[in-house]
């Protein structure tokens, strides 16, 4: 009796059940007879396993809340678009009002918000290890990022605005420690929120704007704190973050 | 809750850990995951009712995933190959920052071939649904299937390491 030639197809077949009950032992034969293929084979087999019980664990975890609210119906959509005119309106308003300190101060350098630049360009193209401390640890996050900087730190949450909390990191800065954190949308675009202590905390000053190459910077010093948010986005976008930032720091 | 919702949700789960395993973070498999919910309300009216639901879902989380990494070539996400490399070296550290030498591996496959292989071989599609979910001939799965395979072999080492493969939880 002539047997047909095993081909690779059906080798992968074989790994995963998937070859017809009449072929498999004339596969079980052919293996037995090329000691390699049946490694490649039993290595495949392995790769199968170590891949269920890799990722397994994750179909149990608790579906976060946004997921479930997705699996339903959405909004109306001329809901989304009258908020979504909402905020093109609010962010006309503030860039209009802001644009007199633009002129003033776009000429005063600063160097902090250069150095936040740099930390966004430096970590936000992570794809790894973006952050030391991911946004399922939050309150850890903020009560050790709060400890090394000396001063209560709050995160802000910006997915109402698209953005969700990526995690957060330590930086050096030049006096001292720094916080990063890191919010992306859903293409992936991240933006960076750096915070530091500031040496004189009775300031404040208006939102100013920086450009380093092509990312853009929003910074502010509030009181004990100063704040440069980053991200290669358009200035219209970055403002709008900015201010919602702004505001859930000021509630 | 809807009929349609409550099998939607029922899927949720299995999209996580697909999602999971093709992006390697949690947070942007969360996205995908959500972008392709809300795509799939969308065009709900497309599903065939009685047809594999799961499959569908799949299909859309491709069509999405490939859209955001075109979207995404204006600002690639870099891979650090050679800190990759130095990562798979290093003993598994304790800390926060969780190593996972399978996760590194994975990355190390192309795209379609990390597609394809995470379908088959996790989520166990027959090769027929792999092939509907991202729209290529089924020849295209079974040779993108094996040079997944066997790309993943040697990354991990072949038959040396094939310990290292299993203890991963």
């Amino acid at each position: 009796m002539s047997v047909l030639p095993v081909t690779e197809s059906e080798l992968h077949a074989y790994v995963d059940g998937a070859l017809p009950e009449s072929r498999r032992a004339e596969v079980d034969a052919y293996l037995a007879a090329h000691p390699e293929d049946a490694e490649r084979v039993a290595t495949y087999r392995r790769q199968n396993e170590a891949l269920r019980s890799h990722f397994g664990p994750i179909a149990d975890e608790t579906v976060p809340e946004r997921l479930r609210a997705a699996s339903t119906r959405r909004a109306k959509p001329w809901l989304r678009l009258a908020v979504a005119a909402g905020w093109v309106a609010l962010g006309g308003v503030i860039g209009w009002q802001l644009q007199a300190y633009y002129s003033e101060q776009r000429m005063e350098s600063s160097a902090w918000a250069r150095r936040a630049a740099v930390a966004h360009v430096v970590y936000s193209p992570e794809v790894r290890h973006p952050v030391e401390v991911g946004a399922d640890q939050e309150t850890h996050l903020v009560n050790w990022l709060s400890k090394r900087l000396g001063a209560q730190l709050k995160v802000p949450h910006l997915g109402a605005i698209g953005y969700t909390l990526v995690g957060g990191r330590l930086l050096p800065g030049d006096r001292g420690p720094v916080a990063q954190f890191m919010y992306q949308d859903a293409k992936g675009q991240r933006l960076t929120l750096y915070v530091r202590t500031n040496p004189d905390d009775s300031r404040e000053t208006a939102f100013r704007f920086a450009q380093e190459n092509n990312i853009g910077v929003f910074y502010w010093l509030d009181r004990k704190l100063g704040y440069a948010l980053s991200g290669e986005v358009e200035k219209a976008e970055l403002l709008r973050v900015a201010t919602t930032v702004y505001r859930q720091l000021n509630p | 809750m809807s009929d349609y919702e409550h099998l939607i949700e029922q899927q949720i789960p299995r999209l996580r850990r697909y999602a999971r395993a093709l992006t390697g973070e949690r947070v942007i498999a969360d996205d995908l995951v959500q972008d392709t919910l809300e795509r799939a309300w969308n065009k709900l009216h497309l599903w065939r009712r009685g047809s594999d639901l799961r499959a569908w879902l799949f299909t859309i989380m491709h069509n999405v995933y490939v859209n955001q990494l075109r979207s995404r070539t204006a600002h690639p996400l870099v891979s650090l190959d050679e800190e990759d490399i130095n990562l798979l070296e290093r003993p598994a550290q304790t800390d926060l920052l969780e190593i996972r030498d399978l996760d590194i591996a994975l990355r190390k496959l192309s795209e379609e071939q990390r597609e394809v292989l995470l379908l088959i071989a996790l989520e166990q599609l027959s090769y027929e649904e792999a092939a509907r979910a991202l729209g290529i001939p089924i020849g295209t799965v079974m040779s993108r299937l094996s040079r997944a395979r066997e790309r993943l072999r040697r990354i991990m080492g072949g038959p040396a390491d094939a310990a290292t493969l299993r203890v991963i939880k």
